[in-house]
């Protein structure tokens, strides 16, 4: 029994992955829908709700095109390279106490490297594609991902100070009394900043700028190829909202001792909280300008995880804060 | 759990990954049309045709954040298990774990400042 749930339980995760990703680009387009005036999609099945399942279909029988200059086997490659990574991340996240896939002692750590993996996936695509567009998009990204996953490790370096470990468990019970999007709170800003900007969305979403880059690096891509690309991003979504919770939100810990409702719940709820905020800021903000765009990662980001480092291990000295730091 | 069958999990959790694109790739071989053209496998170039090729070389600013970026990434990997044991180290060293790690993030924050100076981080 307990073999079987090790090899279904990634298969029942990735379906209940492929689940919320459909539905989260549904209620992404109804939420922007309403934010600006709009009605959002409405036409397919009752409420909108299969306007979805059309588009996957949609794309799944349009024909597959591969430019001739193009490297094929890296053009075919980068799409896998760019999704891999996004659901192997999920493999340490503790959804609740109980559901976990693997417990393992440097699960932050893991997060932030696998993560970056996703970064060389588009880059790949890119350059493989032997288009201008996608080229100057793939690079974009690029400079873009790595400058934003300075600040996106710098910031959550306060929090290990103050668990004293990596483990995403452990850093989840320490915070039973307080969450750390309070102690923490100048991390939690540039965390929630720099990881808008790791999901290359708006108002950071420069790489995939229609009115200026076409579709940036996967211009060339169609079909399931190009949907691939579209869905690791979705699985990001998915698996930074959940890492804000556990970080930032006190993960499957109830507020205020509100045990009625269990963990996975709070979970949920906490989850669908920063995945809105992630949809109100994409409707709200407009897109910044590229110069704009890096030297805010360098010249302020930066710096302030830096202050956050220092600030932490100096409040960890005063006697009545040992508390909270 | 022991770490060996940590990783197995991890294992699987890749091989699904990697398993998906392939079968719905497959799947959608069956199912999708396919009538090539000469003009469809041509580089999209907004309707006109592509003027040379795309792999050129390219601005060197782009290497220069490439090199920021593994600095900082380093220091980064140096900062992890620092802050993971800082609180024993506290206890058993005392105040200089805080003052080493103050020079080591010193000395990049210098090198940060370097950069900027040089206007290495403005993008023109």
């Amino acid at each position: 029994m307990n073999t079987l749930l090790l090899y279904l339980g990634p298969v029942i995760l990735l379906l209940i992955v492929l689940g919320f990703v459909t539905y989260a680009i549904l209620a992404e387009r109804k939420v922007i829908g309403w934010i600006q005036g709009r009605i959002g999609p409405n036409q397919v099945g009752p409420w909108g709700l299969l306007q979805t399942v059309a588009d996957i279909v949609k794309l799944l029988i349009k024909e597959d095109t591969i430019p001739k200059n193009a490297d094929k086997t890296l053009f075919k490659l980068s799409p896998i390279i760019a999704f891999v990574p996004a659901f192997v991340v999920l493999a340490v996240m503790p959804f609740s106490s109980q559901i976990q896939f693997t417990d393992i002692g440097v699960g932050l750590l893991y997060y932030m490297a696998i993560s970056s993996i996703t970064t060389i996936g588009i880059l790949i695509g890119g350059w493989a594609s032997n288009n201008k567009y996608a080229l100057l998009g793939g690079m974009r990204s690029a400079a873009q991902m790595i400058s934003y996953e300075i600040p996106l490790v710098m910031s959550v370096v306060g929090i290990v100070l103050t668990v004293g470990s990596l483990n995403l468990n452990d850093i989840v019970e320490a915070q039973q009394k307080t969450w750390f999007i309070f102690p923490q709170i100048i991390g939690f800003v540039v965390f929630i900043i720099s990881s808008v900007s790791e999901l290359n969305r708006t108002p950071f979403d420069l790489p995939e700028a229609e009115s200026e880059l076409v579709a940036g690096y996967h211009v060339e891509y169609s079909g399931f190829r190009f949907a691939f690309f579209m869905l690791a991003e979705y699985v990001y979504i998915f698996a930074m909202s959940s890492l804000t919770t556990v970080l930032f939100l006190g993960g499957w810990n109830a507020p205020f001792g509100f045990t009625f409702l269990p963990g996975i719940v709070w979970f949920i709820i906490k989850f669908s909280v920063v995945v809105f905020f992630l949809y109100w800021v994409r409707a709200t903000m407009p897109r910044i300008r590229v110069d704009q765009l890096m030297q805010f990662a360098w010249k302020v980001l930066l710096p302030v995880a830096l202050a956050n480092i220092i600030l932490t291990t100096l409040l960890k000295e005063v006697p009545f804060l040992t508390h909270y730091y | 759990m022991p770490i060996s069958k940590s990783f197995l999990i991890i294992g699987i959790f890749f091989l699904v990954a990697v398993l998906l694109p392939i079968a719905a790739l497959t799947l959608g071989r069956f199912l999708r049309a396919s009538k090539p053209s000469e003009e469809k496998a041509t580089t999209y170039e907004s309707g006109v045709n592509p003027i040379g090729g795309s792999w050129v070389q390219f601005h060197v600013r782009y290497y220069l954040y490439a090199l920021l970026f593994v600095i900082f990434d380093v220091e980064a990997i140096y900062l992890f298990p620092w802050a993971a044991s800082y609180d024993v180290l506290r206890s058993e060293i005392g105040l200089g774990i805080l003052l080493e790690m103050g020079l080591f993030l010193g000395f990049l924050i210098l090198g940060l400042i370097y950069a900027w100076k040089k206007k290495v981080l403005e993008w023109k």
